[in-house]
């Protein structure tokens, strides 16, 4: 943010494009978001690209079981990249079908969360004293409760399931989104534009919707990301310790979970090369996360 | 009738400390298409007096007691949905920091579209054409690209034509400007204070012109209100006032212009002060830093009227 008359006569750029140009700036989170955006569409493709329905039974052999990495099918015709499991199914494939479920849970839960939490967080912001005091509090006791705890009871209280799954996500993340939504949007109602727009004769309700919830943006989507990596491992958790995901369904935290057993028998390959797909789509989505932050932070000058 | 006729109007913020009453028994007029400056330190209340009139004081502050009468129609007793009806359409303000009082992320134009859709049912081609003349008027070259820009792509001194333009789009029969050339430097403050003169003049809007600026509210203003310490200590015709004050506090505005001291001399500047609010001394708030204050200074001087000019003090200078 240098001389105003320079960037007058500059071409305008959107926000759009100046966001992007901040956020390439850095090559590791460039690699990861390009990482991240392989990932994704792998895992879109998944039914295209993999060599193998995992969940087919036509398509799976039982003497095909515990094939290494790179071993040959005996039932059909193909290489066993990444090896297979003990009931004879492609791990490679068995990834790319979990990353499809893991990066979909992740993100529902994380938009669902965060639509119920920025309307609490707007509400608290908006009304204020006893409404305000009062949505915060549950905030802190739910926040207080550590998250891992809270899941593990409600999916123990209500059953496996996607759906249940998905619940119990929202549960625990809601919170964090009221929280910084109520914040970033109590600073900006501070703001002298806030005021102008209410001096407009805009109506308050449509002043928080139209001109504060723009303006919390920034912080929601570096939330939001960071959010999706944490809901994404909170599930494998939930998967590993078998209280998640069903079996019909597997997610990457339920690969690693089936591949658990055959560790001490030295066929790694079943629960590690998940395990690795979970780590690079962690890490990824927080690098990408850490970026975005400093690229919408304008005070940044990178 | 005239246009605007506030009456013992008292703003009051609560704290733990106690109340501070920041608006105390302000009276004034304002006739259709007449400017009236505002004039006082830091903490006199003149923004508090803008706000007070928008019905933007926000909590723990509350206007206590008081009227304001606009076009006959008390405001303090109106409903919400007919504030929203006056704001932006027949009242508009103009803020101190253009850097702030435009949101950051809508384009200009729809910022100024948004301020006459709500008010008025003009769309498309129409309001698009509205606004690129709303920006024209108040001096922006090339309107048709800037509507498109976001506030950041913008200079101070255009952002504050901007606020200007949005606060005029609506042809509002009063504008309150609360110090909005404080925060520009002194060129841009000059055109600024120059183009609006024009346009109000135009479009026979009253202005309220809220400075520190005793000489700004000179050229600019028909009448003048100087404030002090939440009163308003002298009213009358600008000219007059400034040629003959009769409150020794305006006298010491006055002679703090540099102009008013000789070349080489030092400047002059009012000794101590301002009181602290929760504080303020019986009596006359400027009685402790007044040359001219007696005993009977602590008692609240009467507001004592004499043709059109009004002041507020026991022993005033001249023959008033």
């Amino acid at each position: 943010m240098t001389s105003t008359s320079a960037q007058e006569s500059a071409s305008p750029a959107t926000p759009m494009q100046l966001l992007l140009r901040r956020f390439l700036r850095n090559r590791v989170a460039t690699a990861a978001a390009l990482l991240l955006l392989l990932l994704i569409l792998v895992a879109l493709l998944a039914p295209v690209l993999s060599p193998q329905n995992p969940y087919d039974l036509s398509m799976v052999s039982f003497m095909d079981a515990e094939q290494p990495p790179g071993g040959v099918s005996v039932a059909h015709q193909m290489h066993f990249w990444l090896g297979s499991d003990g009931a004879g199914r492609d791990i490679l494939s068995s990834i790319l079908y979990g990353l499809r479920i893991s990066l979909g849970i992740g993100l529902a839960s994380a938009v669902v969360a965060l639509f119920f939490g920025t309307c609490i967080g707007l509400l608290a912001a908006y009304a204020g004293g006893r409404v305000d005091a009062m949505l915060m509090r549950i905030v802190d006791i739910q926040l207080s409760i550590p998250t891992v705890l809270v899941a593990l009871i409600l999916l123990a209280a209500l059953g496996q399931g996607v759906d249940k799954t998905l619940m119990a996500l929202v549960l625990v993340q809601w919170a964090t989104f009221a929280r910084n939504v109520r914040g970033v949007a109590q600073v900006e109602r501070g703001k002298e534009y806030v005021e102008a727009a209410l001096g407009q004769g805009l109506p308050a309700r449509y002043v928080m919707l139209r001109h504060v919830l723009p303006n919390c943006m920034a912080p929601l989507i570096v939330t939001t990301t960071n959010q999706i990596a944490s809901a994404i491992t909170l599930e494998a958790t939930m998967s590993f310790l078998g209280i998640g995901l069903p079996q019909t369904r597997p997610s990457l935290g339920l690969l690693i979970s089936n591949g658990f057993d055959y560790m001490l028998s030295n066929q790694y390959w079943i629960s590690v090369f998940p395990g690795l797909a979970l780590v690079l789509l962690v890490v990824s989505i927080s690098l990408v996360g850490d970026q975005l932050r400093v690229a919408l932070n304008p005070k940044l000058d990178l | 009738m005239a246009l605007l006729e506030v009456n013992k109007l008292v703003t009051e913020f609560h704290s733990r400390e106690g109340v501070a009453r920041a608006l105390d028994q302000v009276s004034f007029t304002l006739e259709k298409g007449k400017v009236l400056g505002i004039v006082g330190e830091s903490g006199s209340g003149k923004s508090v007096t803008a706000f007070s009139l928008m019905n933007l004081i926000d909590s723990p502050g509350r206007i206590a007691s008081g009227n304001i009468l606009f076009k006959g129609e008390d405001l303090l007793k109106l409903h919400p949905k007919r504030w929203n009806q006056l704001r932006g359409n027949r009242i508009a303000m103009v803020f101190q920091d253009p850097m702030m009082s435009l949101n950051p992320v809508m384009r200009i134009g729809d910022q100024l579209a948004e301020t006459v859709s709500i008010h008025r049912p003009i769309r498309g081609s129409a309001l698009n054409d509205l606004v690129h003349e709303a920006l024209r008027k108040v001096g922006i070259s090339a309107p048709r690209e800037r509507m498109r820009a976001y506030p950041h792509e913008l200079s101070g001194g255009m952002r504050q034509r901007v606020a200007i333009a949005n606060a005029m789009i609506n042809d509002p029969d009063l504008i309150i400007a609360d110090e909005p050339t404080t925060a520009l430097d002194v060129t841009i403050q000059a055109q600024i204070l120059y183009e609006m003169k024009n346009l109000v003049r135009d479009s026979g809007t009253a202005l309220i012109w809220i400075s520190h600026d005793i000489s700004v509210v000179k050229d600019l203003a028909d009448d003048i209100c100087v404030m002090y310490a939440g009163r308003v200590i002298e009213r009358g015709p600008v000219h007059e006032v400034i040629r003959q004050p009769a409150h020794p506090y305006t006298q010491g505005l006055i002679n703090s212009l540099p102009q008013s001291s000789g070349k080489g001399r030092r400047l002059y500047s009012i000794p101590g002060a301002t009181p602290p609010l929760l504080s303020l001394p019986s009596g006359c708030a400027f009685a402790p830093r007044c040359a001219r204050a007696s005993s009977t200074c602590a008692q609240v001087p009467p507001t004592v009227v004499a043709g059109h000019r009004e002041h507020r003090c026991y022993h005033p200078l001249g023959a008033l």
